[in-house]
C-alpha cells in the first residue's frame, strides 16, 4: 500500500481576528492603555477583575459607567501557577521560559491569568508578591501588561510608562488577536484513489457493494446509504452541465485568474453525483444547462485538483432535462 | 419521565489513523452500533452527533459525519460542538418529549492533524485570555496546582491515579497508552507542565463512538437488558477562569446531586478526566467511595478520542450493566477548561 497521503493545512484569519470589545471590557482595556487595572464592585461587594459585562453569580448587567468602577492593584498574589518551559513563538507573552498564573491584584476577590516573568521555575510560587511590568507602547490589550515580576518587601512596582494619547484618541473598542493554527490532514483510503487517479489523467469513483451508483470523488461512502465506497469505479471525464454560477469576483480561484467566469456543477457519464468544475472555452453568456463538456487535462499531471485546468464544450448536442433533473 | 435505555454502544481509538478520513473512520462505528441494536436504520427516529470543526480546521466539518450514516430521504438530525455526550443528552430530551422513540448518537475526532492543546485555547475567553495562548494542558496544571494546594494531596497521589489507569488499559483494547507501571516510575519522569507529567495527561487519541437509545418497550424488545437511563443533569461555571475556585469542581457536586447519585450504591463510575487531577476532583464531587469501581476502563488517561470520550463513558458503564457486571453506574463528561461543564448521568439495569 502506498505511504498515506497528507496535506499540510493552515487555518489562519490574516491580519488576526477581530472582534469588538462593547463598553464594559472597553473601559478595561482604555484603563490598561493608560497603565491602570480597573475593576467593578458587584452587587455582593465582590470586587470582578478582570470585568465582564454581566455579574457571573447573577447575569445581572454590569454597567459601563458608575462608582462600582475602582482601580485595583498594581500589586498582585499568585493564587496558582503552572511552569511554561518552551514558550510557544509568535503567541505565547515571552518568548523565554515564564510562569502562567492567576493573579489576583490587591483589592479585588477574583483573579486575571497572565505571565509571570521571575526567570525559573523554582522563583513561582503560591502567594508570590507580583506587579505588572509594562509595554511602553499601549494599544488598549491584555498583553499591554508585558508580564508580571516578582515584587520584593517593601519593593514599589515600576510605574508605566506615560501613555501619551493622540489629540483624537477614543476609547478602546475593539482587539485585533494574531490566529493560526496548522494541521497535517489525511485524505483517506477514497480520496487518494481518487487523488492518485487524477496524477494519471483519470477520474477515480466509487460505489457501494449494495448500489449501483457510482460517486465521482468519493469521500468513502455512499451518501445515501452510509455504505463504504469499497469498489473502485473510473468515470469519464465528460459530462453534462446541470446547473452554474457566472462568478465576477476577483481572485477566488487559482485557476481562474480573470473576470467573469463560470463555475459549475456537472453530471460525469458513469457517475451518479455532480463534479465541481471551471467551465472556460466559450462565452460566459453561451454557458448553459444540458450543455456537454469535457475536461482539460494539464499538461503537467498532478495527484490534485490542478491536473484539470477547466472543462470545455464537446460540442455534442444538448442533453435533454430528464438526464439530469435528478442531480440539480 | 419515559424510560429510557442505552441497547448499544460501540467506539474505536487509535493512537493516530493516516489511513482514514473522518468520514471513513466513522463508518464501521455506526454500522456495528446499528445492527447490535437490533433497530433498523429507517426506523431510528433521530440521529445527533458531536464533534468539533477545528479539530480538521475547517467550517461546517461536522456534515460530513452525516455520510457515513446515509442521510437519504432527509432524516431528523442534529448536532452539538461539544462531546458526543451532549449529544446523547439532546436525544434523551427529544424522545421525553414524546416526538420520537429512539436515536443514534455518534461522536468522532481526530486529534492528531492538529496541536490540540492549543486549539482547545479557542474555547476560552477571547478578550483576556487568548491572546495569551495557555494551552489546555497550562490551563489544567493550574488547576491542579490549586487542587493539590486545597486537598493537602501531592504528585505521589497523581502518578497513583496514572500508573493504575496504565495498568487498567492493558485489557483495554482502544487504549493507545497503557503498561505494567507503578507510580515510583511514572514520579522518575520529568514534570512537564508543573505539577503535571505525561503520564498525568490524556493521550492523543483519534477515534469514534455511537450509542443507540430508544424507550421503554422498544427497548426491552430489542436488548434483554439495557442500560436504563435514570437522570442525567449538566452544569456550567463561570467563565472566567479567575472567578472559579479551581480547586474544586462544583457544577460536578451539583449535577451529581441534581442526578440523585447518592441515592443508591455505585458499582461502577467511568469519569471523563482527562488529567490525573481531575480523576480525583470528581470522584470527590461525586462523592464516590471504596465501594465503587472508578474507570475500570483506565478512563481518558489511556484513550481520549476528543469529542466521545464523554460518550465512551457513558458506553463503558452501559456495557458493564448490560453484561450483568453492574447493577448501577455513573457516567460523567466534560466540556470546557478545567472541568467547566460537567455531566452526570445515572444508569441502571432494572
Amino acid at each position: 500500500m502506498a505511504d498515506p497521503l497528507v496535506m499540510p493545512h493552515a487555518l489562519e484569519y490574516p491580519g488576526g481576528y477581530t472582534r469588538s470589545v462593547g463598553p464594559v471590557i472597553g473601559r478595561f482595556l482604555t484603563g490598561l492603555r493608560d497603565g491602570r487595572i480597573e475593576a467593578v464592585k458587584l452587587a455582593d461587594g465582590r470586587v470582578l477583575v478582570p470585568p465582564t459585562e454581566y455579574d457571573p453569580s447573577t447575569s445581572a448587567p454590569v454597567e459601563a459607567e458608575g462608582a462600582h468602577w475602582i482601580e485595583v492593584g498594581p500589586r498582585g498574589t499568585v493564587q496558582t501557577y503552572t511552569w511554561v518551559a518552551e514558550p510557544r513563538a509568535g503567541k505565547h507573552p515571552l518568548t523565554k521560559p515564564f510562569a502562567f498564573a492567576l493573579i489576583r491584584p490587591d483589592g479585588a476577590d477574583t483573579a486575571l491569568l497572565h505571565a509571570v516573568d521571575c526567570g525559573s521555575a523554582d522563583a513561582i510560587r503560591v502567594g508570590l508578591r507580583v506587579a505588572p511590568r509594562w509595554k511602553p507602547e499601549r494599544s488598549g490589550h491584555i498583553t499591554d501588561i508585558e508580564a508580571f515580576v516578582p515584587l520584593g518587601d517593601g519593593e514599589e512596582p515600576e510605574p508605566p510608562a506615560v501613555h501619551a494619547p493622540a489629540e483624537d484618541e477614543q476609547p478602546v473598542t475593539g482587539i485585533t488577536t494574531p490566529t493560526r493554527l496548522e494541521y497535517r490532514l489525511t485524505a483517506g483510503e477514497a480520496t487518494a484513489r481518487y487523488l492518485e487517479g487524477l496524477g494519471h489523467g483519470k477520474i477515480i469513483g466509487g460505489r457501494a457493494p449494495n448500489s449501483s451508483d457510482v460517486y465521482a470523488a468519493s469521500r468513502g461512502t455512499d451518501p445515501i446509504s452510509g455504505e463504504a465506497t469499497s469498489i473502485e469505479e473510473e468515470v469519464q471525464s465528460s459530462g453534462v452541465v446541470t446547473t452554474y454560477c457566472v462568478v465576477n469576483i476577483p481572485g477566488l480561484s487559482d485557476l481562474a485568474p480573470e473576470i467573469p467566469y463560470v463555475s459549475a456543477q456537472i453530471l460525469l457519464d458513469g457517475a451518479n453525483n455532480t463534479f465541481f468544475g471551471l467551465i472556460r472555452g466559450v462565452e460566459v453568456d453561451d454557458v448553459h444547462m444540458g450543455m456537454r463538456v469535457k475536461a482539460k487535462w494539464a499538461d503537467q499531471l498532478k495527484p490534485d485538483h490542478t491536473s484539470i485546468l477547466w472543462w470545455e464544450p464537446t460540442g455534442e448536442p444538448d442533453e435533454e432535462y430528464d438526464r439530469y433533473k435528478d442531480y440539480l | 419521565m419515559r424510560e429510557v435505555g442505552i441497547v448499544s454502544f460501540v467506539q474505536s481509538a487509535v493512537a493516530r489513523d493516516d489511513r482514514h478520513n473522518e468520514t471513513e473512520m466513522l463508518v464501521p462505528t455506526i454500522h456495528a452500533a446499528i445492527d447490535q441494536s437490533g433497530i433498523k436504520k429507517d426506523d431510528l427516529g433521530f440521529v445527533c452527533s458531536g464533534s468539533l470543526d477545528y479539530l480538521q480546521g475547517g467550517p461546517f466539518a461536522f456534515v460530513a459525519g452525516l455520510d457515513a450514516v446515509g442521510s437519504w430521504p432527509p432524516m431528523r438530525e442534529s448536532h452539538v460542538e461539544m462531546d458526543a455526550a451532549w449529544a446523547m443528552y439532546e436525544a434523551w430530551v427529544g424522545i421525553q418529549s414524546g416526538e420520537f422513540d429512539s436515536a443514534l448518537v455518534y461522536g468522532f475526532g481526530k486529534s492528531s492533524p492538529g496541536d490540540l492543546h492549543e486549539i482547545m485555547t479557542l474555547q476560552t475567553d477571547p478578550y483576556y485570555v487568548v491572546p495569551l495562548w495557555p494551552s489546555m494542558v497550562d490551563m489544567a496544571a493550574l488547576q491542579a496546582r490549586a487542587y493539590l494546594d486545597a486537598s493537602g494531596r501531592d504528585e505521589d497521589d497523581l502518578a497513583e491515579v496514572a500508573a493504575r489507569a496504565q495498568r487498567l488499559g492493558e485489557a483495554n483494547p482502544y487504549a493507545v497508552r497503557f503498561g505494567d507501571v507503578d507510580a515510583k516510575q511514572l514520579l522518575a519522569q520529568p514534570v512537564t507542565h508543573d505539577p503535571l507529567r505525561d503520564a498525568d495527561i490524556a493521550p492523543i487519541t483519534d477515534g469514534t463512538a455511537a450509542v443507540v437509545i430508544a424507550a421503554g418497550d422498544l427497548a426491552r424488545s430489542v436488548c434483554e437488558r439495557p442500560a436504563w437511563i435514570r437522570a442525567i443533569d449538566h452544569r456550567i461555571e463561570a467563565h472566567g477562569l479567575g472567578v472559579r475556585d479551581l480547586g474544586t469542581s462544583e457544577s460536578t457536586t451539583i449535577a451529581g446531586a441534581a442526578a440523585g447519585v447518592g441515592r443508591g450504591r455505585v458499582d461502577v463510575a467511568e469519569l471523563h478526566a482527562q488529567f490525573s487531577h481531575e480523576e480525583l476532583m470528581l470522584a470527590e464531587a461525586l462523592g464516590l467511595d471504596g465501594e465503587t469501581v472508578i474507570n475500570p476502563s483506565g478512563g481518558p488517561l489511556v484513550s481520549n478520542p476528543v469529542m466521545s470520550t464523554g460518550l465512551i463513558r457513558i458506553g463503558e458503564v452501559a456495557r458493564r450493566i448490560t453484561e450483568g457486571e453492574a447493577e448501577r453506574g455513573v457516567a460523567h463528561a466534560t466540556s470546557g477548561p478545567c472541568l467547566q461543564q460537567n455531566l452526570v448521568c445515572v444508569l441502571e439495569g432494572s
